[in-house]
């Protein structure tokens, strides 16, 4: 495996090298599954002995409550928001990811930056501004996709919730007054931004389009390649 | 490095910086007092005041939960908000917009704490560019008179006390402040700061500030429509 770094200029203080643990990411839109396949992964790897530690998308301590109120109120602007989910991801990154890579643990990340990144490119921001405010982001040590038709979607999403999402429709971006319009159009915006930063970002597109058990067992697959599991070493 | 962009907007933008204690709170007020009265369109705001973000900074500093990092996004947060919801619509609608300090205070402090400056630039590239930056540029001894002879207790994060530079509140200010200001002294050139002798007296200060934003801003094409008046 090549040395840990960062993607830019990192976070002061940070040795990568200190960081002995592993770091997953599962990306992927609401509704293709990931929190089920980090759950499955989570009971697998500690039925293995690896301790695991979670991250997602607005679970900081410093600024979780004030993002879920502006998220309700629709009343931040696109780069005052693309800062606040920067700084979430930020708190995160060095109160729980940093520490526990730094022990050894796993770390499952439930989206990263590039759910972010591409939210806000979709909205209209810079992406060299972007890729320069996630310079801070540590890369990964892989990267899984799951990729989803948005008319597989919008059916999933339809037997959890029973209704479509504000934010994950892109309402906010005027591209259909139609909800369920507007949803699919974002979503394929979403797609082709992620099928554009597959390359550059090294991901490993997973058909999401398959059952639970499928997904599962090629992601445990792939992982494996990653985590050299004591298993394997067992007599 | 990134410059604030530079767009062509109807309104002027002037802000103020300077350490604690170096008395441009008293000026800017003064400044907008005097536009004020004289009928001008104008709207101030002020570091660190966007209503939703400052819960949050709130909380943070309160726990202590900020690093360099966390400390200087979600500053260039609440900037962002003002900025987006209020400096920049101003700006579009023939506003004098005036900030008691602008992101220059940022990269001041941030860089200061140790955030790396082209990554903090790049952050607040967003920004235009303000048409005037007074510095007021005062001796570090009669900043620190100011706020350590006035006040009973110094702020965690405002005395710098993240930064380990001395074990107790006073002397770490004393410490920061003066990293700060070496980082103010090299902004000034990079950015074209008009100094300020922060150690004159009040009125002297304000005279000066109002001879320059005469000069510098074609003031009567900022009156505030009298109302009622048939076109």
């Amino acid at each position: 495996m090549s040395a840990r770094r960062f993607y830019g200029q990192g976070i002061p203080g940070v040795n990568p090298d200190d960081l002995r643990g592993k770091l997953i990411v599962i990306e992927g839109p609401d509704g293709s599954g990931r929190s089920s396949q980090i759950a499955m992964l989570t009971d697998w790897m500690e039925a293995r002995g690896h301790a695991i530690a979670q991250m997602g998308l607005r679970r900081s301590t410093l600024v979780s409550e004030q993002l879920e109120e502006a998220k309700a109120g629709n009343i931040l602007s696109k780069t005052t928001m693309s800062l606040f989910y920067a700084t979430d991801f930020a708190d995160q990154l060095e109160n729980r990811i940093i520490p526990a890579l730094k022990a050894g643990f796993i770390v499952l990340a439930d989206r990263y930056i590039y759910t972010l990144m591409a939210r806000d490119i979709v909205r209209g921001a810079d992406p060299a501004w972007v890729e320069s405010l996630y310079g801070v982001a540590l890369v990964p040590d892989a990267v899984f996709y799951l990729r989803v038709r948005p008319e597989n979607l919008v059916e999933r999403v339809f037997q959890k919730n029973q209704q479509l999402d504000h934010w994950e429709s892109g309402m906010d971006l005027g591209l259909d007054l139609d909800m369920f319009a507007s949803f699919i159009k974002y979503q394929r915006r979403m797609q082709r931004l992620f099928d554009g930063m597959r390359k550059r970002y090294d991901f490993q597109a997973i058909n999401g389009n398959r059952s639970v058990r499928a997904i599962q067992k090629e992601l445990r697959q792939q992982i494996e390649e990653v985590v050299s599991l004591p298993d394997s070493r067992a007599p | 490095m990134v410059e604030p962009v530079s767009l062509q907007l109807p309104g002027k933008l002037i802000a103020v910086e300077g350490l604690d204690g170096s008395g441009k709170s008293t000026q800017i007020h003064l400044v907008q007092r005097w536009l004020e009265l004289e009928g001008y369109k104008v709207f101030f705001t002020a570091w660190n005041s966007s209503v939703l973000v400052k819960k949050a900074t709130q909380k943070g500093k309160k726990r202590l939960l900020l690093t360099p990092t966390t400390f200087c996004l979600i500053h260039s947060t609440d900037f962002a908000d003002r900025y987006e919801r209020q400096i920049l619509p101003l700006l579009r609608a023939g506003y004098i917009v005036l900030c008691d300090r602008y992101c220059y205070t940022a990269f001041a402090r941030d860089i200061t704490r140790g955030c790396n400056p082209e990554w903090v630039q790049n952050l607040y590239s967003f920004a235009v560019k303000p048409d005037i930056t007074f510095w007021f540029r005062v001796p570090l001894e009669v900043a620190l008179g100011r706020i350590l002879g006035g006040r009973q207790k110094l702020k965690y994060f405002e005395a710098g006390m993240d930064m380990r530079l001395a074990d107790n509140e006073r002397d770490s200010f004393a410490k920061f402040q003066s990293l700060i200001n070496q980082q103010y002294e090299r902004l000034s050139k990079e950015h074209n700061f008009t100094i300020m002798d922060a150690s004159q007296p009040i009125e002297a200060q304000q005279e000066k500030m109002r001879r320059i934003i005469g000069e510098r801003i074609d003031l009567p094409a900022f009156k505030l429509r009298a109302k009622g008046r048939k076109p």
